[in-house]
């Protein structure tokens, strides 16, 4: 199992919104859903208006399903698969996320070549 | 040597004008030079809704064609010029200034003239008619010096007319020759009904009355003298007695007309000359002239499809009609009196709700034939798809007509209907081309009738373009609902009265009480905008910060890289040379793009988000304040100079701008408002293209309201005028108010005032008359949000709580690298994709 990483502290994050961390040279958005106490991270970058920005987005859910708005043309992408809602062939890496001894944890790895492995499917918990 | 032909088009009514869009839509727009002459001083204008000139329209509004439509189209227009006479032998018409234009092929579409008996006195004074704008015009300045006024004739458009008299203030009557009102439309029972409704409603009718003689009045201008002895004094004697097609200038140059006059045409609109068609009013086609709009339109796309060599032919139109008629419905279908062979009729009559509905249908109860409605006639839409698709009827017909008891639904869905049942006659839009807009993309009203135009002619379709909009879109699993989003089954009105009523601060306790699931981008943002327009609380305090859109939660504007750009405030566009100087360094030192804005400010872009605060320190250390460019709020009150330097200047606009918009700063609205204030009426300001326009005058302020610019502009309604300036302020606290109060989430002001019923002057009996008894209300509302106000950016960089968020990483100092600029004009802008990879190749390297 991949070693969770230490990030920051849990105060640093913003309540019902998100940041932005860098963890192993990766742009990791971290949001944080107070009434479900639930943590989860996906990749920063923005397919879509091709920038880093996801982490200043705007969270909620879509049929249940949480989601960020992507803050330049408001695509929603869930927060669980990183799937984009309006078009499914486009999605972004999620990553496992935790709080743990008030501290964000977060597994990713790097693959032999330097790319980025995700676990798309991998729910994020706390 | 142009190879193109002549088409000459006389006459530029409603018809005339359809022809020319139709023309110019066509392929064979580029083979002809178009000429049209209009004898009236303006272009064709909507005559079908000639009395909404006396509720506010104004000859603009009412204008069929946009001002550069002939312009643009390569069309000469001889505006205030008749064509007098046409010489066929050498294919040239001569007008009254004596212009003469050849032609290949001309186009009569001279309409037809208000018919006036032929009663001794009917020339005295004040005796009118209701045709042009020039003829309303008349109307109003007799009525500024009348009492009583009669129409005499009741059908269609007398009724009109009547109602244009009493919005004009008079006592008004209406005499009919025939036993009964819209005698032509209306069987007996229908016309009994619509009596009793319009005469609850003020209006005399006399009925069966014969006009011998029209002399001096003793009270009034002028008397009725009737056959039956009766006398009636009014001071306006109004005829709207039928029309008479305008043949003269046909009957002159020998073409055939009628007996009864009307210029005869064949199945292609071709008169017996075979360079020459006539359309509309002026057209007699198989002994009938068609008095409607719709029939005139169809006639005009029947020669363009000649022109352009393609099949189509004109074989007669339907007649039905629905229209409100001084407030009250009325609808007649077909064969409405029951000539037909074998019909049958039912009627259902309610007097106590004053409703009165007429079904004929045939011998064997199969097809309907016609139909009469008064006083409720949603059934409309259907009934005439029945009638004109021979749409088999139910068991029960009567059914149709009966009102629905218990669940029973009597309508015939739109699904029933067939894909080439025609819903809007005027502008012949099937029902096949409005799921085609529909499947295209066009899923809202506006949409649908931008695209298609159905239901912009009279408008008559509209409740049944909305039912086969709605039907095709539940269709498709689009909802139609006006549930804010799926979170909250309410509107943005619903949600403010239940923050308001129920005093609720924050969204979770909302959501809480009223919601469900955990919100998104749609609730989150209104209902944030609700509790700021409400309790005017910090934006990024802690309940509020996760409801807040993109913008709004950085206090910037994030531009397609994700860096932001910052719009100090400027009140009035006034800065003093120091004020630009350090806005000049603070744009240097950061290396940010700047630029002019249009609401006179100074937009500096290209801030990394860990920059925000510390430019902001500086522009406040330098007097600066927020400039809430990113937020649905108050931007900008643009000015002119005015009366301190302008030689024209009637009065201070850079002073009222600044009052202005130092009183209004920080208020957060449904969508963002601009206002704009000119010192004369020179309006260099561009204050009607405002949500709020002030302009100066010897009297006065005058006040303009819910104009814009932007994707669909929008002239702003004169609201008030002469006002002081404490009563100006008054009107617009309380305006601003109620729109915070009831506009739809992201409805700009003008869509709000549109969409409201009653319009403008509903509008103006809110704000100035106090009509809800609201006022105070109003009033109070944004003298707390004035009192509460803060910039959003001093209190931010003064909490080192904020600050934490102004950070590209939270765990790291380092900025973005993916925010790449380079040089263009001497002034940084983002680098492309390409740019950017050859960027990234440097670094590596």
């Amino acid at each position: 199992m991949m070693p969770w990483k230490d990030v920051c502290s849990s105060d640093d994050l913003q309540p019902d919104s998100g940041v932005c961390a860098l963890v192993a040279g990766q742009q990791v958005a971290v949001f944080y859903r107070v009434k479900e106490q639930a943590v989860y991270a996906i990749h920063n970058y923005d397919p879509i208006g091709k920038a880093n920005v996801l982490s200043r987005g705007m969270i909620g859910d879509v049929k249940g399903e949480p989601v960020v708005a992507s803050p330049l043309y408001k695509q929603h992408f869930s927060l669980k698969t990183g799937v984009c809602i309006e078009d499914e062939q486009i999605s972004v890496p999620v990553y496992p996320v935790r709080l743990h001894n008030g501290r964000v944890e977060i597994q990713v790895a790097l693959s032999n070549n330097g790319e980025m492995k995700t676990s798309i499917h991998e729910e994020a918990s706390v | 040597m142009s190879t193109k032909k002549s088409l000459v088009v006389i006459g530029n009514g409603m018809v005339g004008q359809h022809f020319l869009a139709s023309l110019v839509a066509s392929q064979c727009k580029d083979s002809y030079h178009i000429t049209t002459f209009c004898e009236e001083p303006r272009a064709a204008y909507d005559r079908v809704h000639l009395s909404s000139f006396f509720s506010g329209k104004t000859a603009a509004d009412l204008a069929l064609a946009d001002e550069d439509f002939f312009a643009n189209n390569d069309i000469t227009l001889h505006l205030g010029d008749k064509a007098a006479n046409i010489d066929r032998n050498n294919k040239t018409v001569t007008s009254a200034k004596g212009l003469t234009i050849a032609y290949d092929t001309l186009v009569l579409a001279t309409g037809s003239y208000p018919f006036v008996p032929p009663v001794p006195g009917h020339d005295r004074p004040n005796c009118l008619v209701y045709r042009t704008i020039e003829d309303l015009e008349a109307m109003a300045s007799a009525a500024k010096t009348s009492k009583v006024g009669v129409v005499v004739g009741g059908g269609l458009l007398g009724l009109e007319a009547a109602k244009a008299l009493t919005d004009l203030g008079l006592e008004t009557h209406v005499v009919e020759f025939a036993p009964r009102l819209m005698a032509v439309q209306l069987d007996e029972g229908g016309g009994a009904m619509l009596r009793r409704k319009v005469e609850a409603l003020g209006l005399q009718v006399h009925t069966g009355k014969n006009t011998t003689l029209i002399t001096d009045g003793e009270q009034c201008v002028n008397k009725m003298c009737f056959a039956d002895g009766e006398e009636l004094e009014t001071d306006i004697v109004l005829f709207s007695a039928g029309i008479r097609p305008r043949d003269d200038i046909a009957r002159s140059c020998g073409l055939d007309v009628g007996p009864r006059g009307g210029i005869v045409i064949d199945n292609q609109c071709k008169t017996s000359d075979p360079a020459i068609y006539a359309i509309g009013e002026c057209a007699l086609w198989n002994g009938m002239i068609y008095g409607l709009v719709a029939p005139g339109y169809s006639m005009a796309r029947t020669v363009v499809a000649d022109l352009a060599g393609e099949e189509g032919s004109f074989t007669g139109a339907d007649m039905s009609t629905k229209l409100k008629l001084m407030g009250v419905d009325v609808a007649s279908i077909g064969d409405a009196h029951a000539k037909s062979q074998g019909a049958l009729v039912y009627t259902y009559q309610n007097g106590a709700s004053e409703v009165y509905k007429r079904l004929v249908v045939s011998q064997d109860k199969k097809q309907l034939l016609g139909a009469v409605l008064v006083g409720e006639v949603s059934g409309y839409g259907t009934l005439l798809q029945y009638c004109l698709n021979g749409i088999e009827l139910p068991e029960n017909p009567d059914s149709l007509i009966l009102p629905p008891r218990g669940d029973e639904s009597v309508g015939l869905g739109p699904d029933a209907l067939p894909m080439s049942a025609q819903i809007c006659s005027c502008y012949d839009v099937s029902k096949g081309a409005i799921c085609q807009a529909i499947e295209a993309g066009a899923i809202t009203l506006g949409a649908l009738k931008a695209q298609t135009k159905a239901a912009t002619g009279c408008g008559g379709c509209g409740a049944l373009l909305k039912s086969v909009m709605d039907c095709e879109l539940t269709k498709h699993g689009i909802a139609v609902s006006t549930d804010l989003c799926e979170h909250f089954p309410y509107t943005r009105q619903d949600l403010y009265n239940l923050v308001v009523v129920e005093q609720i601060k924050t969204f979770n306790d909302l959501l809480e009480t009223h919601g469900k699931g955990s919100g998104c981008d749609i609730c989150k943002p209104a209902i944030g905008s609700i509790l700021a327009s409400y309790w005017n609380e910090y934006v990024l305090a802690k309940e509020h910060l996760g409801l807040q859109d993109t913008n709004d939660t950085f206090l910037a504007n994030m531009q397609k890289d994700g860096t932001y750009s910052v719009v100090p405030r400027i009140t009035g566009g006034e800065i003093s040379p120091d004020m630009l100087i350090a806005l000049g360094q603070v744009g240097k030192k950061y290396q940010l793009y700047t630029k002019i804005t249009g609401g006179q400010r100074v937009d500096l872009f290209g801030a990394r988000v860990d920059q925000l605060p510390h430019i902001w320190k500086e522009l406040i250390d330098a007097g600066f304040e927020s400039g809430h460019a990113y937020g649905k709020s108050l931007r900008t009150v643009k000015s002119c100079v005015g009366s301190s330097w302008c030689r024209y200047g009637v009065d201070d606009s850079v002073g009222l701008a600044i009052e202005l918009e130092n009183r209004y700063k920080g208020l957060r609205s449904p969508h963002k408002l601009k206002f704009a204030v000119s010192g004369c009426t020179r309006e260099c300001a561009e204050a009607q293209s405002k949500d709020v326009g002030v302009i100066a005058t010897e009297n006065g302020w005058n006040l303009y309201v819910c104009g814009n610019g932007g994707m669909k502009p929008r002239h702003a309604d004169l609201f008030a005028t002469g006002l002081d300036k404490e009563t100006l302020i008054k009107y617009i606290d309380r305006f601003l108010i109620f729109y915070v109060r009831t506009a739809a989430r992201l409805q700009r002001t003008s869509v709000w005032m549109e969409n409201m019923e009653g319009g403008l002057d509903y509008l103006k009996s809110v704000v100035i008359d106090d009509k809800l008894g609201l006022c105070g209300q109003l009033e109070q509302q944004m003298t707390y949000v004035i009192d509460t106000y803060q910039c959003e950016w001093k209190t931010t960089i003064e909490d080192e709580n904020k600050l934490k968020r102004f950070r590209h990483f939270i765990n790291s100092d380092q900025p973005d690298d993916n925010v790449v600029f380079v040089e263009e004009r001497g002034q940084i802008r983002p680098a492309d994709e390409e740019e950017r990879k050859h960027f990234k190749i440097m670094e590596v390297a």
